[in-house]
């Protein structure tokens, strides 16, 4: 369809059929064309779970904290009561520490699994970090195939002014993401070629998953608010 | 379809309501004649903002609300959402659950079960949006008979609010066990007369072949997931590398792409993650059987494997008061890694909820991938990827 024309291609394909089909023991391999599944059944099967097929060395959080605090002194290591971990960063190096974190071949996190936007304002102070109190928080979630670690890189944002450099030049997905933040939260981040909003119309006003927002009455001319209904039963209100 | 002509380019509006976009998906595609020169995706039609609802409701409240993030496979939606909440009321020892044995078999059964209906819509509307009808009806006529089980065992046919923190809202219903033997074999029959009539069919091999081709780099880089992922050649799979539930115990293989399409193929294009999903629903055969097999015999007590009307009393007590912290769970839905991400403050209320879904992160590779297709490949490559769009607005 791309590279050569459609009528060369067909009796091509025909042939390489006929000559690469694995003729299995199922009744299915009665010299028509045969794809993929042909013998699968009767094929062998490897001893499953054949093992996790990286084959690096994967690293506990200490390791990997103390590999990203020689080269970034201002990173921390932070916790949660229920003991997950993470390493802090501010948003000045974010990009940098992103960039170190898949670069560098023993931590090779080439994949981000989720970037995901918290709001601080409203947790109990137990699990706030020092006097980050009201930050936006951007949590990346990380995986190296490689080496089958896993890390949590977050980043606390400024409330007034959340300003966070895009990591989507690190992991394309990020692009997306940030788009989500941003439109979500009202986290910007300049680098991304693209910060629009995503998911709620472009001319919505405020960020729907920060805690201190107020539901729009109306929106478009359109009355939201029925009658008789608040906006003010939820948990955080 | 809007036209704007802007010198030698045409802009066009694929959607949003287009037939090959599976739902309400927009495409601002630029184009050079029939070949495309830039393509913006648009989402966000289908937003019912179900993060922000997460964060209304207890944290069994939102096992109805998993259904709808994804409702061509309800019953991941709900594995993945419950086993993130187990996760996290394990990481205290006053909130961890026991959840029984038989509970966990059949999430797996379940899962599986809703991974093969699932992989069959998504092959069936890849086969339709290449122009073939038939294999379609054939798919869907297959899912019907699992939706059929389903139904008899939790009473609905597309969301289930099958699974609960702590087990499963109900035991199979009674003669399940031989109802799903029988149906995986005529499965089985159904799948190898699928493959005779479409697998090798040169005009649909033609077709997919060569087109949309994704770099295994490329692949990881723009965070594709699950059967998008393998069919680039990345041999990954959460149940068999970070396995949950009780993955460990089973037997399957991995399928990868492997240039399947012959010379024409290159890794990682259409046809390649066509046949990856053909083959993934012959190991979730393999799961199910082994499934059966071990599954222990239900201990005949009224309210096991659950207790109570959809919730264990333990389960109640711990979701009272779970413990502060966050947690990340990922788990391998029919459309790649789903991931939970969920911060919770002591309270009964979850504090956020952010899911990623597979089809999600698919879309951001479009603006790079497409450039240089033909228009009528875009339709190929939507149908391959098995993009299902509440998924991707949540």
């Amino acid at each position: 369809m791309k590279d050569g024309s459609g009528e060369k291609m067909i009796p091509d394909s025909r042939i390489r059929l006929a000559r690469n089909s694995r003729r299995g023991k199922d009744e299915i391999t009665d010299g028509v064309a045969v794809g993929p599944v042909d013998g699968y059944f009767s094929g062998p099967m490897s001893p499953v779970p054949s093992g996790n097929p990286s084959s690096g060395k994967a690293l506990s959080f200490d390791a990997i904290f103390a590999k990203v605090q020689v080269r970034f002194p201002s990173a921390s290591a932070g916790s949660a009561p229920n003991g997950a971990q993470w390493i802090a960063v501010q948003p000045h190096d974010a990009f940098a520490v992103a960039d170190f974190l898949k670069g560098e071949p023993e931590l090779s996190f080439r994949s981000l699994c989720c970037l995901s936007g918290i709001d601080l304002l409203k947790l109990p102070p137990s699990e706030k970090d020092g006097p980050l109190r009201d930050d936006l928080v951007c949590a990346y979630d990380l995986h190296s195939f490689e080496h089958g670690h896993e890390l949590r890189l977050k980043v606390f944002a400024p409330r007034l002014d959340p300003v966070v450099p895009s990591v989507e030049s690190v992991w394309g997905v990020a692009g997306f993401f940030e788009r989500e933040i941003f439109d979500l939260l009202g986290v910007v981040f300049p680098g991304n070629h693209d910060l629009r909003r995503i998911l709620t119309p472009q001319d919505w006003v405020g960020h729907p998953l920060r805690k201190d927002y107020v539901y729009p009455e109306s929106y478009g001319g359109v009355e939201l608010k029925r009658e008789g209904q608040t906006f003010d039963s939820g948990p955080y209100k | 379809m809007n036209l704007e002509r802007e010198g030698d380019y045409i802009t066009l509006s694929m959607g949003p309501h287009h037939p090959a976009t599976h739902g309400v998906l927009r495409l601002e595609v630029t184009t050079d004649g029939e070949v495309v020169k830039a393509c913006k995706p648009d989402m966000g039609y289908l937003h019912r903002s179900i993060e922000k609802i997460g964060e209304n409701l207890e944290w069994y409240q939102f096992v109805p609300y998993t259904d709808r993030v994804d409702y061509v496979c309800s019953m991941n939606s709900n594995h993945a959402w419950v086993c993130a909440v187990e996760k996290l009321l394990a990481t205290s020892e006053e909130t961890k659950l026991a959840i029984p044995e038989r509970a966990e078999y059949i999430r797996i059964l379940f899962a599986e079960l809703n991974r093969i209906s699932s992989h069959m819509v998504g092959l069936g509307s890849a086969t339709m949006d290449m122009g073939a009808f038939t294999p379609f009806l054939q798919a869907l006529s297959q899912r019907e008979f699992i939706n059929d089980i389903f139904e008899k065992t939790c009473g609905a046919r597309l969301t289930y609010n099958y699974m609960c923190v702590g087990g499963v809202v109900r035991d199979l219903h009674a003669g399940a066990e031989e109802e799903i033997r029988s149906m995986l074999k005529g499965l089985e029959k159904a799948m190898i007369d699928f493959n005779k009539l479409i697998s090798s069919n040169n005009i649909f091999k033609a077709r997919l072949a060569g087109v949309a081709i994704v770099s295994a780099e490329d692949a990881i880089s723009y965070g594709l997931v699950g059967p998008n992922l393998r069919g680039s050649g990345v041999d990954f799979d959460l149940r068999r590398d970070k396995p949950y539930g009780l993955y460990e115990r089973f037997q399957f293989d991995v399928p990868v792409g492997k240039a399947y399409a012959g010379v024409d193929g290159r890794l990682g294009d259409c046809y390649d993650r066509y046949v990856v999903r053909l083959l993934e629903v012959l190991e979730s055969i393999r799961i199910c059987r082994q499934v059966l097999d071990q599954m222990p015999p239900t201990s005949g007590v009224e309210d096991d494997p659950v207790g109570g009307w959809c919730i264990t009393k333990a389960a109640q007590r711990s979701l009272r008061k779970p413990p502060v912290g966050e947690v990340y769970f990922r788990c391998e839905n029919p459309r790649g890694e789903t991931g939970y991400h969920i911060v919770s403050d002591g309270t009964k209320f979850p504090y956020r909820v952010k899911i990623r879904t597979g089809s999600f992160t698919a879309l951001s590779i479009f603006e790079k991938l497409v450039p240089g297709l033909m228009i009528a490949d875009i339709v190929a490559l939507i149908g391959s990827f098995d993009i299902v769009l509440p998924e991707v607005d949540r």
